[in-house]
Order: C-alpha cells, then sequence, then structure tokens
C-alpha cells in the first residue's frame, strides 16, 4: 500500500496543487489572488502533462552517439521540403500515408517521450495570454469600481440594481399617469 | 446555390479550403489591429468571415457529393496524422462549420452601426481584430481533428471572448466583472479538457481523435479513460453553459457589447456542443458502458433541469438580454435532451435544433441591437410600444420569439417536433410532457415581451425611437427569413442534421 503511493508521488503533488489551486480561485475573495489560484491550477496540468512523458531510465529527447549519426543520414536537407508539397496535394484528395509516422524504432538509447513538451508550450502561452487578459480587466475593474474585492463588487451592483429597479418603477408609474 | 457558389472556386484554392477557411481570418486579425480606422478594419473582418463562408461552402458540397458523406483528411502543413495535425472534416464539421461561417458574416456585416455607438473610436480596429480571432478560435475547434490542437483553439476563441466581452465596459462597467468570472470560468473549463486529453493521450498514446477512437477501443475498464472522459465532459459542459455550469452566462451575454452578445449568443455555446458530441459519439461511442450511464443519468437530467429552472428564472427577468440569456441555456438543454437519447434520430433532432437556435437567437439578439441603437437600455420597459415606432425591427423581432417558442411555421417547431418524435419513439413519453412545459414557460417570457412591445404605451414618449439603420436591419431579415424557410420547407437544414448524426454512428471509426 505504501509503495503503491510512494511510486506515484508525482501524482499526489500535481493532485495536492491542482486542488489548491482551484479552491483559490473558488474561494478568495480579491480578484488578483483569484487569478494566482488559475494560475497555479494551469501550472498544474503542465506537470501533470510533463509528468507523463517520463520514461523510465529515459534521457532528454535529443538523439545523441550512434542515434545522432543515423538519423543525420537519414534525414536529407530540402527533402521536407519536397515531401510537404507533395502531402498537401494529396491530403486534399483526401489520402494520406499513414507509414510516414514518427520512427521511434532502431534507436540506441532510450529517450523520454518529447510530444507532451511540446504540447505544454503552447499550454505556457495560452497561460499567459489567459492571465494577461485578467490582469488587464482587474485593472479596469480597479479603474471603474475602486477595489478589487469581489464581496465589494457585488454589492455595489446590487445597490445600482436596486436604484435601477426604482427609477423603472417609477417611469412607469409615470407613464401609466 | 451552395453548389453554384463553390463551383466558382478554383480547384487549388478548394483543395486547401479547410486550412483556409481557418488561415483567412487569423491572418488578417493582426493586419485587422493596425488598420488606422476602424471603418477599414470592419471591411477587412467582412472580407475575412466572407472568405470563411465560401470555404465552408465549398467544404459542404465536397463532403456531399460522396455518397453517405465523405470525409476530408487535411494534413497541416504536409505533416501526415498522427504525427503531424489533421483537419478532418465530416458532415457533422461541414454544417457547424457552415453555421458559424454564416453567422460571423452576417454579424460582420450588421456590426458597424452597432460598434460606432457601443465601441470607442480608437478601440474599434482592435475590437475587429478580437472578433476575428475569436472567429478563428470557433472555425478551428469545428474543423480540427487533433484532441489537444481544439484545447488550443478553444483557448484561442475564449481569450478573444473575454476581451470582447470586457469592452462592453463603455456602456456598463458591469460588464468588467462578468468578463472577469467568464475568464475564470472558462480557462477552468478549458483546463479541465486539457486535463481529460492528457489523460486519454497517458492510455493511448496519441492525441488524434479518428485513431483515439481506434485505441481507445481495447481500452475498456481502463481508470484513466473514464477519468479523462469525467474531465472532458465537465470541460466542455462549462464552454457549452451545461445546467450547472452555467452561471458565467447570463451576465456576460447582458453586459457585454450587443454584437457581442448576438455572435456568442449564436455560434460560442454551439461549437463546444459540437465539440462535445464528437467526444461523445467519436472519440467514445456507446459500446463504453460509462457512457451510456452517463447520458441517462447526467446530460438527459441536467438537459431537463435547465428547460424547466432557466425558463423559470428567464421569467422574472426585467432586463429582456437576460430573459434571452436564460432561455439560451434553457435551449442548450433540448439539445443536451436530444444528444442524450444516443439514436441517430435523437442526436440529429438535437443537432437541428443547434442550427436553429442559432438562427433564433441570431435574429432576436440581432433586432435587440438595433433597438439599443435607438434606444439605450433594454429592460422591459424600455421596449413598451416601439412595434409602432419601429414597426420592421420588431416584426424580425416577433418572428424570432414565435420560432423560440415553436409556433408552427418557424423553425423551432420543426426541431422541437424532430425532437418530440424522437423521444416517442425511444418511449420516454414523460420527457415529452417536460418539452411541452418548458415550450408553455417560453410563452410566458416570450410573450411578455412581445406584449409589451405591441400593445403597450410607450413608457417615456420623449425618449428618441426610431427604426433601426438598413445594415442591421438586412442580416436581421435575412435571419428572419431563414427562420420561416426552415420552418415551411425545413429539408435542408434537417437533412444536414441528419447527415451529420448518420456520420457519428456509421462513421464511428474509418
Amino acid at each position: 500500500m505504501l509503495e503503491f503511493i510512494l511510486e506515484r508521488g508525482n501524482y499526489w503533488a500535481i493532485i495536492g496543487l491542482m486542488m489548491i489551486g482551484l479552491y483559490i480561485s473558488f474561494a478568495a475573495t480579491n480578484l488578483i489572488k483569484r487569478l494566482i489560484g488559475l494560475g497555479l491550477f494551469q501550472t498544474s496540468i503542465i506537470l501533470f502533462y510533463v509528468s507523463l512523458s517520463r520514461i523510465d531510465g529515459g534521457t532528454a529527447p535529443i538523439l545523441f552517439g550512434k542515434d545522432y549519426g543515423k538519423s543525420k543520414s537519414h534525414d536529407k536537407a530540402g527533402d521536407y521540403g519536397a515531401e510537404a508539397a507533395e502531402h498537401g496535394a494529396d491530403a486534399a484528395h483526401g489520402t494520406y500515408d499513414a507509414a510516414h509516422g514518427y520512427g521511434g524504432e532502431g534507436l540506441e538509447n532510450v529517450y523520454s517521450n518529447p510530444l507532451p513538451h511540446v504540447l505544454m508550450l503552447t499550454a505556457i502561452v495560452v497561460g499567459v495570454a489567459t492571465l494577461a487578459v485578467g490582469l488587464a480587466v482587474i485593472v479596469r475593474i480597479r479603474e471603474a469600481y475602486g477595489t478589487v474585492e469581489t464581496d465589494e463588487i457585488r454589492e455595489m451592483d446590487l445597490e445600482v440594481a436596486i436604484s435601477e429597479a426604482a427609477s423603472e418603477a417609477e417611469e412607469s408609474r409615470a407613464g401609466a399617469a | 446555390m451552395i453548389e453554384f457558389i463553390s463551383s466558382f472556386v478554383p480547384a487549388d484554392i478548394a483543395a486547401h479550403a479547410p486550412a483556409l477557411l481557418v488561415v483567412v481570418p487569423m491572418f488578417l486579425a493582426p493586419i485587422t489591429a493596425f488598420m488606422p480606422n476602424g471603418r477599414l478594419a470592419w471591411v477587412l473582418s467582412i472580407l475575412a468571415t466572407g472568405v470563411s463562408l465560401i470555404m465552408a461552402m465549398v467544404l459542404l458540397s465536397q463532403v456531399r457529393s460522396v455518397d453517405g458523406g465523405g470525409v476530408l483528411s487535411y494534413a497541416m502543413g504536409g505533416w501526415a496524422p498522427d504525427a503531424g495535425i489533421e483537419f478532418r472534416i465530416d458532415s457533422l464539421n461541414a454544417m457547424v462549420l457552415l453555421l458559424v461561417s454564416t453567422i460571423g458574416f452576417l454579424a460582420a456585416i450588421f456590426s458597424w452601426p452597432s460598434v460606432v455607438a457601443e465601441v470607442r473610436d480608437a478601440k474599434r480596429a482592435m475590437f475587429y481584430a478580437a472578433y476575428l480571432v475569436c472567429f478563428t478560435g470557433l472555425c478551428g475547434v469545428a474543423s480540427t481533428g487533433d484532441a489537444f490542437n481544439l484545447f488550443v483553439f478553444l483557448e484561442i476563441s475564449s481569450i478573444a471572448t473575454y476581451v470582447l466581452v470586457a469592452l462592453g465596459s463603455g456602456r456598463d462597467r458591469r460588464a468588467l466583472p462578468a468578463a472577469i468570472n467568464y475568464l475564470l470560468m472558462g480557462t477552468i473549463g478549458a483546463s479541465f479538457y486539457g486535463v481529460g486529453v492528457g489523460f486519454l493521450s497517458a492510455a493511448t498514446g496519441t492525441l488524434n481523435m479518428a485513431d483515439l477512437a481506434i485505441q481507445l477501443q481495447d481500452t475498456s475498464g481502463n481508470r484513466a479513460v473514464q477519468v479523462g472522459f469525467a474531465f472532458i465532459l465537465v470541460g466542455l459542459g462549462l464552454k457549452a453553459a451545461m445546467f450547472p455550469l452555467h452561471q458565467w452566462l447570463p451576465n456576460a451575454y447582458a453586459y457585454s457589447p450587443s454584437f457581442v452578445t448576438m455572435f456568442l449568443a449564436a455560434t460560442a455555446t454551439k461549437v463546444a456542443i459540437y465539440a462535445l458530441v464528437r467526444f461523445l459519439f467519436t472519440v467514445f461511442g456507446l459500446e463504453f458502458t460509462f457512457e451510456g450511464s452517463t447520458l441517462i443519468w447526467i446530460l438527459m437530467p441536467m438537459g431537463i433541469a435547465a428547460m424547466i429552472a432557466c425558463s423559470f428564472q428567464a421569467v422574472f427577468q426585467t432586463d429582456v438580454r437576460r430573459t434571452l440569456a436564460y432561455s439560451s441555456v434553457a435551449q442548450v438543454g433540448y439539445m443536451l435532451l436530444g444528444i442524450s437519447i444516443a439514436t441517430t434520430a435523437g442526436v440529429s433532432a438535437g443537432l437541428f435544433h443547434l442550427v436553429n437556435h442559432a438562427l433564433i437567437k441570431g435574429a432576436l439578439f440581432m433586432a435587440l441591437a438595433g433597438m439599443v441603437l435607438s434606444y439605450q437600455g433594454t429592460s422591459l420597459n424600455d421596449l413598451k410600444g416601439l412595434g409602432r415606432s419601429a414597426p420592421w425591427t420588431m416584426t424580425a423581432f416577433a418572428i424570432g420569439a414565435v420560432s423560440l417558442i415553436g409556433v408552427p411555421l418557424t423553425a423551432g417547431f420543426q426541431s422541437k417536433f424532430a425532437l418530440v418524435s424522437a423521444l416517442f419513439d425511444h418511449g420516454w413519453w414523460w420527457a415529452v410532457a417536460v418539452v411541452m412545459s418548458s415550450s408553455l414557460l417560453a410563452v410566458v417570457y416570450m410573450g411578455r415581451i412581445l406584449e409589451a412591445v405591441f400593445f403597450r404605451a410607450p413608457s417615456n414618449p420623449n425618449k428618441r425611437r426610431k427604426e433601426a439603420p438598413l445594415l442591421i436591419l438586412i442580416p436581421l431579415w435575412i435571419l428572419a427569413i431563414a427562420n420561416i424557410w426552415v420552418g415551411v420547407q425545413g429539408g435542408f437544414v434537417a437533412g444536414l442534421a441528419e447527415d451529420a448524426a448518420g456520420s457519428l454512428f456509421i462513421g464511428d471509426v474509418s
């Protein structure tokens, strides 16, 4: 049992971080803190993907030693451009060559899976963009309301809504009369 | 007509239609942002969405030229799938793409007067850039065949949407808290989806949806797959405003600029529902036992709860935009109910309603935008007596309203009828009763508005009130006539929905 838990230490850490982030982004009243919680949540997802990509005994996914020479001879310069053009034409007609996958076979060394890292580069960019937009909106909220506390904002909105309803009722009474 | 227009497109361009559909608005977006004035940006955004619309027509005619619905596979950048990103267009994608680009095109045309009134001069070019980015994201979600790519497009469209919603602050500062709430919830939703995709890729080692569908079949009982499914369901459910996860929607719709409300109401949740359908029926399938129970114990009750609870909430709103926003959540309930039947007829009814609801809400929010233009404010009080001073705008609004209720000879009737007959076939007669009572609630909340518009004297006769400008009236009437056309002769849209649903169940693994 203990072994089961310890073996998956990274997942426990990720689950913990994720839950903390989610809790902050719901429970904090300060909008900046909520964004921090959101950032924590997103970062834990990045960790999750990265830890998925690890392979026991695997090294960083950069070809070295014998693998390096192999890939060099295989991959002629300019080859990709021609191939890509061909593929573009093929793909339009709904046929593609399924055999053209990445070759993981025939390598001497064990490498970690590079794909999740690539995906997470995109996810980091997405996270930064979200954070930037969020902070910009918070700046505008601070300008419009003078506070970044959600409960105070809600109170102010409620007051506005009540006064609006009152003036509307008056207006309709005037209209009826 | 679609075949006729697409026959003019040269073959070289038609071959790259899946990419061009997304890439053209994407590249025009930054150019739009640098335009010196808003008018040029407006013209560019019409151009971009127009190109997308033509490409969507090309795709549809290509897909329909094959019997039973063909599947177009386009390898992005020439990198073959699984390593590369695949754009995969089947009947369902083509339908959603046509819907999004049609609405996007009409919205771009009608936007100008509304944007002039509600967005500051210096921000207009940026506003259109954000609109194009949002449009790009939605089209990307509807055309990609790669699960992670879908996440990226989802986030692209969402981030642009937060900006667009926040721009409503010029009219009402409550747009800002609405935007930040939407941002928090939307990001959590998208992240949940990301986690789910991570679990699936851990279990199968692939991200391509068609490939996932094949590989997932040997993973029965795998806990990681089940967890991934749950995460994806919640994440996409949040984006689609599935019942208990819809809290972001009413405020975001009520306070954003009226053009944005119209565009979002007609497209954003629809695209999320498309993604949900894609995962439910293509990536996963009914052979997963946990999916069957999810449909019956989660999707169906939530759909029904939305239909009743949110219709009730709609009745008690004083702001018309909020009424329509709650009604949107209720209508999402109809779609989910149709999907949860999980027969071809049920799913096709759900998709049919998806298209019709986009036409209905597009027309309603467009009419409201025209109204806001001549008359600040969207409360029920402001609408009183408008039927007399703005008959064209309000007649189109009334057509949308009766279509939403589901009066015969309108689009709403056709899709509700399809839904009801699918429910009867499946033996869920009690759900028919729910559909009926929810429609009655729609009569109440739309009736309240129509009564105020046509039968009340204006509450403040001194305020300026006039017809919406021609730029709004033309797209508005196109949508209104589309509502009647689908209602009288629903064959075209119903056929699209049927093909789409058919492709889900036959073309499961191809």
